[in-house]
């Protein structure tokens, strides 16, 4: 479970987040929707704790990402929005150098490895060097790493970003084999059918505030509109670029 | 620890996989220094041999004006070539080139040279070009011989001691060695030394932090949980390695290059073999950690590889600073300099260069004052890299 609480952030007189309170929960894929700029990265960095927040606090399964960080990033896996691999070294490697950092003994990281070569289907190139590879292949080295120390929860900072019809296809199948794992999956997009298609619950960010925060079903009968288009308009209170 | 060694490993193994570090660490970075300086030696050697074995030519008009004067000359073998030139067809031949060095005797030195007052010749040269100073030197120098001769001839026929015109004999001592002859030369070795040092690591350090952050792979890094000093520590370790291994190189290079120059034929010894060696890279090994962590702190504040490249390249200039001062001054070693790195070891290695004794307390200092300052850079770059400016 990812709790934030009254998380507030502002560079210089830039006001990046203020008082963003929300939860999500495991076992299903909560989605942070909000056009760009709105701030989502912001919030997910404070999330995984390499932005310290101005004000408020972030919980990783109970635990303060601050105060008790290493044992709130051993909960969390996070995919950053450039989630860039290194080209000299072969997937397996990849995946490896992570896992050694979190302390992962050789013996557990080796099956983990393998186990998560068969469930994203990585067999066939996990030990072929990175450059070169598709974005498909890419996407799912990037997310084989965030997962690779078995965390409950996972942060994804525009997942599909640049990603091609195929590979976007692979990560839902993906995420919702997270989610039926019993992880609690959180991500961030500024593509609506994307969280409409994979969402459990869904939080609206604009102008750094959480503008709503519930199911479609929730949101669309509070907007008081049919299509979901409609209600996100009639959320952000005026047409702010979401795609 | 485990963190440290664990990135010192990746990024040790990365980098090897890497074609354009590998090229720059282990090919360029250390063999170029030794190979531009065992060319320019001998080219250097094969102009001075030359200098010296090579007759010196002089083109000579109206040599029938002093008929002495040209025996003389022919007797110190020198190659009279006999020019029929006015003074200004002479001037004009020298200032297009076509004659380097013209010797004219007027018409009237036969009658001046008779009355025993002063006669006069006329040395027409380029002092501009190199090369024709050198011959207007010795042409000089072989003139001057003459005058001194005459004028001896002169007062011993007036019955006068031709030794009374020589009321001072300077006797000139040169206490160089044949090896601190050679340090003249071999001065700016220890620039080439220092800057393969340098070069081993640049692209280490650049691809492990402004590499890192360009292909986007900085922030997942960064959230996992490990310190972030021992993160940046790796890092440095491996650029450490990397410069170790260009270092050993280039001294290896430098060996085998001095193996093959004949510095010897021209009165020079190169205290450079393998032992030396050894001293030069005992010397030098403090200054890595300085220079690694010092191209790391730089590139960790740019964004992109093209930025920490274009950064990085005047920090290769810093240690040719203190070099620079010290030729300029001609700077001796004294202890009080052992707290400059970089002058420090480049004036330690010019002593060995000199067979100079080395006192053991300088090259502790030289070490402490290095690694005092690699680990103040130190604090400084982890202080860096635990702010949120990082991510970028």
């Amino acid at each position: 479970m990812i709790e934030a609480m009254g998380l507030s952030k502002h560079f210089g007189s830039v006001e990046a987040a203020r008082d963003v309170t929300f939860t999500a929960r495991d076992g299903e894929i909560t989605g942070l929707l909000g056009a760009n700029g709105a701030g989502k990265s912001t919030c997910l960095r404070m999330l995984y704790g390499v932005l310290t927040p101005d004000s408020g606090k972030a919980c990783i399964d109970g635990f303060d990402i601050l105060g008790e960080t290493s044992k709130a990033r051993a909960h969390l896996g996070v995919m950053p929005h450039a989630a860039g691999l290194y080209n000299n070294l072969t997937a397996r490697e990849n995946i490896q150098y992570f896992g050694t950092l979190h302390g992962m003994p050789r013996k557990l990281l080796k099956s983990r490895i393998a186990q998560l070569a068969e469930t994203l289907g990585m067999q066939e190139f996990i030990e072929r060097r990175v450059k070169g590879f598709s974005q498909g292949q890419r996407i799912k080295v990037a997310l084989a790493r965030a997962l690779v120390h078995d965390p409950g929860n996972v942060v994804l900072d525009e997942p599909t970003n640049g990603l091609d019809v195929m590979a976007i296809r692979n990560l839902r199948e993906m995420l919702k084999a997270l989610k039926a794992q019993g992880r609690c999956v959180l991500f961030s997009s500024h593509v609506m059918q994307e969280v409409a298609a994979l969402c459990d619950r869904t939080v609206i960010i604009g102008r750094g505030r959480v503008l709503a925060d519930g199911t479609l079903q929730d949101i669309r009968a509070r907007a008081g509109r049919e299509s979901l288009e409609e209600a996100f308009l009639q959320v952000l209170g005026h047409t702010e670029g979401v795609a | 620890m485990h963190t440290l060694l664990t990135v010192f490993a990746k990024e040790f193994l990365d980098n090897l996989r890497d074609r354009r570090t590998l090229i720059s660490a282990l090919l360029f970075g250390p063999l170029f220094g030794p190979l531009l300086f065992g060319l320019m030696i001998s080219l250097m050697l094969k102009q001075s041999v030359v200098e010296s074995d090579e007759p010196l030519e002089l083109a000579i008009a109206g040599s029938g004006n002093a008929p002495g004067l040209t025996r003389f000359l022919e007797a110190q073998s020198i190659k009279l070539t006999k020019v029929a030139l006015s003074e200004n067809e002479a001037r004009e031949a020298v200032r297009r080139g076509t004659i380097q060095v013209v010797l004219l005797v007027p018409k009237d030195y036969a009658a001046l040279f008779a009355s025993a007052a002063p006669a006069p010749v006329f040395l027409i040269a380029d002092s501009s070009d190199s090369q024709t100073r050198k011959h207007a030197d010795r042409a000089r120098r072989v003139l001057a011989a003459y005058g001194s001769t005459i004028a001896q001839l002169r007062l011993q026929v007036r019955g006068v001691n031709p030794l009374i015109a020589l009321p001072v004999a300077v006797n000139e001592v040169d206490v160089a060695t044949p090896a601190g002859r050679a340090v003249v030369v071999l001065g700016f070795m220890t620039y080439f030394v220092l800057f393969a040092l340098l070069m081993g690591g640049l692209y280490l350090a650049i691809d492990s932090t402004a590499g890192e952050r360009e292909r986007g792979s900085l922030e997942a890094l960064l959230s996992l949980p490990v310190p972030r000093a021992s993160l940046v520590g790796g890092k440095i370790l491996a650029t450490c390695a990397y410069m170790s291994i260009s270092l050993g190189l280039s001294l290896s290079a430098f060996v085998c290059v001095f193996r093959f120059v004949p510095l010897d034929r021209i009165g020079m010894s190169a205290n450079l073999g393998l032992g030396t060696a050894l001293k030069f890279f005992a010397i030098c090994l403090p200054f890595i950690p300085l220079g690694a962590v010092l191209m790391t702190l730089v590139a960790s504040f740019t964004r992109t590889y093209r930025e920490a490249q274009t950064y990085l390249t005047s920090v290769l200039l810093v240690p040719t600073l203190p070099i620079a001062f010290a030729s300029i001054y001609s700077l001796k070693t004294q202890s009080s300099l052992m707290f400059i790195p970089s002058l420090s070891q480049h004036l330690l290695m010019t002593s060995i260069l000199k067979d100079e004794a080395v006192p053991f307390v300088d090259v502790l200092v030289s070490a402490a004052a290095s690694l005092a300052v690699a680990a103040l850079l130190f604090r400084l770059t982890a202080r860096h890299w635990r702010r949120e400016t990082m991510l970028g």
